[in-house]
């Protein structure tokens, strides 16, 4: 695991065709400790995904840096779309990042049995409901046992009892495999019920408008009432 | 429709040819144009002195070199120009100028710079493939999947893993496309080549036929040729097409 500080002097997107240049970023700070769960909140289009596509290192083109704590962390990245390989099996996608080899492959299918997929391990993504295809996405991204998680709206577009199982699964997987987690999400139960702290995001240019450190039980994170509390706290301004 | 049927009307449409060339050669009652059963005598004389199928595999090596260096060389400089733009701005132009050269000037300036050899002929062909190869296989790495190659690089991806696993496949259908049209123009012009300048091969005896005005011999080879052609598409280039594409819903 790996902490990140995250400081951007300054990201822009240029002026395009049919568009005027857009400020993102302007002396943007927020660093996250070793093992903390970030749960990102914000309207959509303010800049969260380019935030995580620049901790990725998807996105150079901006003035600042982003360190790491610790040797070079692994990192793992759910995308808002799984980003499958469509021509690749759901074992060989699992097993894409890992080495090559029947040891990548044993620890593939372990990590597909870990989600409940193992059954379709030989089928297509395509012929996967997009809850199944999350799922894939998860334990690829789970499978190079990530020092760094990345997560842009993972859970998006199901219903709430399929997003709600995708969540118990990640939670799952994280207790057994620790990471520093930045998610991304509009949804503020969603944060709740997932984050050690939550940071609620304004712009343009973005910034931090609320910071909280959430310390809820498993039992307390279950009930209605607590997250209806939290929710409250964060500030009934925003939907969500 | 199903696949017998569609083969038997296939045979139809092939056998109403073979009647209208023979009601045709009965017509015209000329040596210049003779009818199936000729043809398909000199085909068989030919086979019996070996020298028939003996050509088509001469012609055939120099084929598969040819379109094997051509789709390869083709390929790489496709997806490197579609991947970057500079480099498509620098060398685009050079390949449109590659594609409007006629193949008879790159045969002719390859027998002059590397005299009447195999590496020119096998050479003069691939290059007249190239750009033909490489614009199309860059129309596909324009339209690579953005969102699948930060995948990649996010994953750290060796870069030959991410070839092989992320880009190629996305290449496949532009691939099929050269390939068909590939080897139809790759045989074409190796006729010619061997035509020009080389001793054996099914261009060679379609010129000694011609010398001798042998019409009947020109299309016994002719067809001979296509027969293999079509051969190679239906028992390899489908196959393989059907097993790239089996992963589509």
């Amino acid at each position: 695991m790996s902490g990140i500080g995250i400081d951007i002097a300054e990201k822009r997107y240029k002026a395009q065709a049919g568009g005027p240049g857009r400020e993102v970023f302007r002396s943007f700070r927020l660093d996250i400790g070793a093992g903390e769960f970030v749960a990102l909140l914000g309207e959509s289009g303010i800049g969260k995904t380019t935030l995580l596509n620049i901790v990725a290192g998807l996105d150079p083109d901006f003035r600042g840096q982003v360190r790491f704590s610790g040797a070079a962390p692994r990192l793992a990245y759910a995308f808002q779309n799984p980003r499958l390989l469509p021509w690749r099996s759901v074992l060989d996608n699992v097993a894409l990042p890992l080495p090559a080899g029947e040891e990548g492959r044993r620890r593939a299918r372990a990590m597909l049995e870990e989600v409940g997929l193992a059954e379709l391990a030989d089928a297509y993504p395509e012929r996967l409901s997009l809850g199944q295809q999350r799922r894939v996405a998860l334990a690829r991204a789970f499978a190079i046992g990530p020092d760094v998680l990345l997560m842009d709206e993972p859970f998006v577009s199901l219903d709430e009892a399929g997003a709600a199982r995708l969540r118990d699964l990640l939670r799952r997987l994280l207790a057994g495999r620790p990471a520093t987690v930045l998610f991304v999400t509009h949804d503020r139960r969603e944060a709740v019920e997932l984050a050690s702290r939550i940071v609620v995001l304004e712009g343009a240019p973005v910034r931090i408008v609320r910071d909280m450190p959430l310390a809820l039980t498993a039992a307390e994170r279950a009930s209605p009432e607590r997250i209806d509390a939290v929710r409250r706290a964060l500030g009934a301004e925003a939907p969500g | 429709m199903s696949t017998p049927k569609r083969l038997l009307l296939t045979a139809a449409s092939l056998l109403a040819l073979l009647l209208l060339w023979q009601f045709a050669a009965l017509w015209a009652q000329s040596r210049l144009l003779p009818g199936p059963p000729e043809v398909f005598e000199a085909m068989a004389r030919a086979t019996r002195t070996g020298v028939l199928p003996e050509s088509i595999a001469i012609t055939l090596a120099r084929v598969a070199a040819s379109f094997l260096i051509a789709m390869t060389l083709g390929s790489a400089i496709g997806i490197v120009l579609g991947r970057s733009v500079a480099l498509n701005e620098l060398f685009g132009p050079w390949v449109v100028v590659l594609l409007n050269l006629p193949a008879l000037v790159v045969i002719i300036l390859c027998y002059v710079w590397f005299g009447l050899t195999e590496v020119a002929a096998i050479t003069a062909v691939a290059v007249n493939k190239i750009p033909n190869v490489a614009v199309t296989m860059r129309e596909g790495a324009v339209a690579l999947s953005r969102d699948l190659d930060e995948m990649a690089q996010v994953y750290r991806l060796p870069r030959l893993r991410a070839l092989r696993h992320v880009t190629l496949p996305q290449l496949v259908p532009f691939f099929a496309a050269s390939a068909r049209s590939g080897l139809a123009l790759t045989w074409k012009i190796v006729l010619v080549v061997e035509l020009l300048g080389r001793s054996n091969g099914v261009g060679f005896e379609l010129q000694t036929a011609f010398q001798l005005f042998d019409v009947a011999g020109i299309l016994a080879y002719a067809l001979a040729f296509t027969a293999v052609v079509q051969v190679i598409e239906i028992g390899l280039l489908q196959p393989w097409e059907r097993r790239a594409n089996r992963w589509r819903r």
